[in-house]
């Protein structure tokens, strides 16, 4: 049992290092590499940076040669990633497009689609976003409202999406629609790619409770959409969704991105004044801390096995699927509890915080965590039904067509 | 990367699983729990033969020259199977022991006889209730005799040479008590799992050898923290059984004209006690990591994978009973016998409180 690289992989890892050193600079110490969200300021170096690594074939590293990648085995792609976390490089902004969009294209698209969008989207000349979640259709995803009716060769769009990332910023989008309300669900819905200057298209910002605005409302007003652009057929379109979901699910998060850290909370124990002591002596701030611990290690240690797997060849098994069901939550809980150690002055932001106000930035972003990408509830849904193999849940929407089913009054 | 174990020592772990399917259904434990016994002799006698209790002893020492992530996995299939025998203050902590502190001659005297399962060996910690800690052991030795009580151990009525942890010159220390001597009065205690019996013994001026190199705290914590990675793989087993068991009873058994596995309640917790089980493995495997290479992480990877074992074992006891319904809660569904060792193994190197106490004192150091 080792951390080491097989020889290939410790081959790998020397090239990449060496290009990066070549057309990067190393990240100072303490400076963190900034994210994409809320600042799409950097979305012109994102792109340079993008366009560069393209230029040199270490973009989407484990796509297919013809598309412009390597054909790589997945841990080449971690592999990649760790060594370019030491560089000062701007952020990736380009997760949904490369990560969900272009594999699904590449799985159910038409060879012109494939010819046409896939190199664009590698070297991020073109951004896309992902048109899923609507106001009345979430966790519940098939049960989206947006419509699109034929004319003609084109198709007319009408609806709301919500939840879309980056769609002020993208060039194209992907679009589930619903084109037969009188099917079932799942039965009647067609997969479109569409191209966000469109007439018709609104695109509004979403202000989240921390006040940024990573996510946006795009409404669709007799929006017209070429047939050349549906992928999969029609009435066929969730067979498109789900290889696009089964695409969310590979990323392998290690622990990342979680903002604040148990050195964090450590350092903050130990600075603390906690009735003539520091809190690092007292007990029950102990036995906090302590759990947080573990429980990140073995998030941590989750995603080594998962590593494992894929320097194997394998795909990384079903303990894979804990990581965001415990993490997300954990991040709320260690970031209230670093507040709550201040006492009264867990209560400032900002500047007059200690650590900048990261852990109240940590604990206004965590609720969002727990929602996006697979709720709590779903998460756990997912890891009994496709881990432990329960029953699924009862649905009381299956048989009926779509127009029938019931949706409450809540607009 | 490579965070696993190898096909070899995975195929050691499948004869093990397949040993104990055969030799250790749940009617093992459930024989040494009923009777009064103090282990299954046919299951020691086995264990021994498959060369298990000297997984880790070198051959020279009469044992199979294996390594800890052997007997990790050795540690785990004895968990699944809720395996009524002394394995573990045997083997974790004795044998550990000797390996790790004793002298050549203390090892050439002793490691054979315990590698061939000849001679069982315990370990004795525990004084009183409460946290005394290492600096709170009271048991003497001094001139090579020790005088004190230790409460509770495990398999005192059965064990012919025990560990002992005692106060000596240099502080805490490790001493070699043969259990059969003058001076030594074990009596049974009744304990919550009596597949694993414990007892109190008195020592009385009882002939004891010190350890060669097991002097100081630094030496006495570092044999807990073997232990206690171990053992975690023993909780982790017994944890992955009891899941599997409440998962199946669950899929059969219907109330309101479906399976009760298909009420949210019980998904929602059922994936709870998996994501539990699997951060306890991810943390054990990182232990066995450590203590395979010697690391010095060991310090801190004993004390996450005791305290991730402990909550995911005794929360996969406590669910088995509360999913069971009804029937979860009598004598005669073996539900209780995971609920019982759960808390046994979670107390037994000091309760998961003592190692967050500890975890962060080394975080801190």
């Amino acid at each position: 049992m080792d951390f080491n690289d097989t020889p290939e992989e410790a081959a790998f890892r020397a090239e990449a290092r060496t290009w990066l050193e070549a057309n990067a600079e190393p990240l100072p110490p303490g400076k963190r590499r900034a994210s994409g969200m809320d600042r799409d300021d950097l979305l012109p170096e994102a792109k340079a940076w993008q366009a560069k690594k393209a230029d040199h074939g270490w973009a989407c590293l484990t796509w297919p040669k013809e598309y412009g990648g390597r054909a790589a085995p997945g841990i080449h792609s971690v592999i990649f990633g760790q060594e370019e976390s030491k560089f000062d490089v701007p952020p990736y902004m380009f997760g949904i497009g490369q990560g969900m969009l272009g594999p699904t294209i590449m799985a159910h698209g038409t060879e012109e689609q494939k010819t046409r969008y896939i190199e664009p989207l590698l070297r991020a000349d073109e951004v896309w976003c992902q048109l899923f979640s609507e106001p009345a259709a979430g966790s519940d995803l098939a049960g989206l409202r947006t419509s699109a009716v034929k004319d003609g060769d084109d198709w007319i769009v009408n609806g709301q999406k919500i939840w879309t990332t980056g769609a002020h910023y993208s060039d194209f989008g992907m679009i589930v629609t619903r084109t037969d309300p009188t099917a079932a669900k799942h039965a009647g819905i067609t997969y479109f790619i569409v191209d966000m200057k469109s007439p018709g298209i609104e695109i509004r910002p979403i202000v989240q409770i921390n006040g940024a605005k990573d996510f946006n409302e795009v409404f669709f007003n007799d929006v017209r959409i070429p047939d050349a652009n549906r992928v999969g057929a029609v009435n066929d379109g969730w067979r498109g969704a789900i290889t696009t979901l089964m695409n969310e699910r590979a990323s392998i998060g290690s622990g990342g991105g979680m903002g604040v850290g148990i050195s964090d909370v450590l350092r903050l124990a130990r600075e603390t004044d906690w009735g003539g002591r520091k809190a690092i002596e007292d007990t029950s701030v102990r036995e906090r801390i302590a759990d947080f611990y573990w429980k990140l290690k073995g998030l941590e240690y989750t995603g080594y096995r998962a590593q494992t797997s894929l320097s194997r060849g394998q795909t990384p098994g079903p303990e894979n699927s804990i990581g965001k069901m415990v993490g997300a939550p954990l991040r709320q809980e260690m970031a209230a509890f670093a507040m709550e150690l201040q006492g009264a002055a867990g209560a400032a932001s900002g500047d007059a915080a200690s650590l900048g106000g990261a852990f109240q930035a940590a604990w206004l972003g965590s609720p969002g965590l727990r929602l996006a990408g697979g709720t709590d509830e779903i998460l756990h849904n997912i890891v009994a039904e496709r881990v432990l193999g329960l029953p699924g849940e009862i649905r009381v929407d299956k048989e009926k067509a779509f127009q029938d089913i019931p949706t409450g009054s809540l607009k | 990367m490579n965070f696993d174990f190898s096909e070899d020592q995975k195929l050691l772990q499948k004869t093990a699983r397949d040993y104990l399917e055969e030799h250790c259904g749940l009617d093992v434990c459930r024989d040494v729990l009923e009777s009064g016994g103090t282990h299954s002799e046919a299951l020691w006698k086995g264990v021994a033969e498959m060369g298990w209790l000297g997984a880790a002893v070198p051959e020279d020492f009469g044992g199979a020259g294996f390594g800890r992530l052997e007997l990790s996995l050795i540690a785990l299939e004895l968990g699944r199977a809720l395996a009524p025998i002394p394995f573990a203050p045997s083997v974790y902590l004795a044998t550990e022991a000797l390996l790790e502190f004793g002298s050549d001659a203390q090892k050439k005297k002793w490691l054979p006889r315990l590698a061939s399962g000849e001679l069982i060996a315990t370990f004795a910690l525990a004084e009183r209730p409460g946290r005394a800690g290492l600096a709170g052991v009271e048991t003497t030795l001094a001139r090579n005799t020790i005088t004190g009580t230790k409460f509770p151990v495990p398999d005192g009525q059965l064990a012919g040479l025990a560990v002992v942890v005692v106060r000596g010159e240099a502080g805490p220390a490790l001493a070699l008590v043969e259990l059969d001597a003058s001076g030594v009065e074990t009596t049974p205690i009744d304990s919550i799992d009596p597949s694993r019996p414990q007892s109190r013994i008195v020592f009385q001026g009882a002939a004891a050898e010190p350890l060669a190199k097991g002097i100081g705290t630094a030496a006495v914590s570092h044999l807990l923290d073997r232990a206690a990675v171990l053992t975690a793989f023993e909780q982790i087993g017994g944890a992955e059984r009891a899941l599997e068991a409440t998962r199946e009873f669950t899929l059969g058994r219907y109330a309101f004209g479906r399976p009760v596995a298909s009420f949210q309640a019980i998904k929602h917790r059922l994936a709870d006690l998996y994501a539990a089980i699997q951060l306890a493995t991810s943390n054990a495997y990182y232990g066995a990591w450590a203590l395979s290479t010697g690391d010095a992480e060991l310090g801190t990877a004993a004390c996450g994978a005791r305290i991730s074992a402990s909550e995911a074992f005794n929360l996969a006891g406590e669910e088995i009973i509360q999913m069971h319904g009804g029937v979860g809660y009598t004598w005669e569904y073996d539900c209780h016998l995971f609920y019982r060792r759960a808390k046994l193994l979670s107390l037994c190197l000091g309760s998961p409180g003592e190692w967050r106490d500890a975890l962060i004192d080394r975080l801190e150091a």
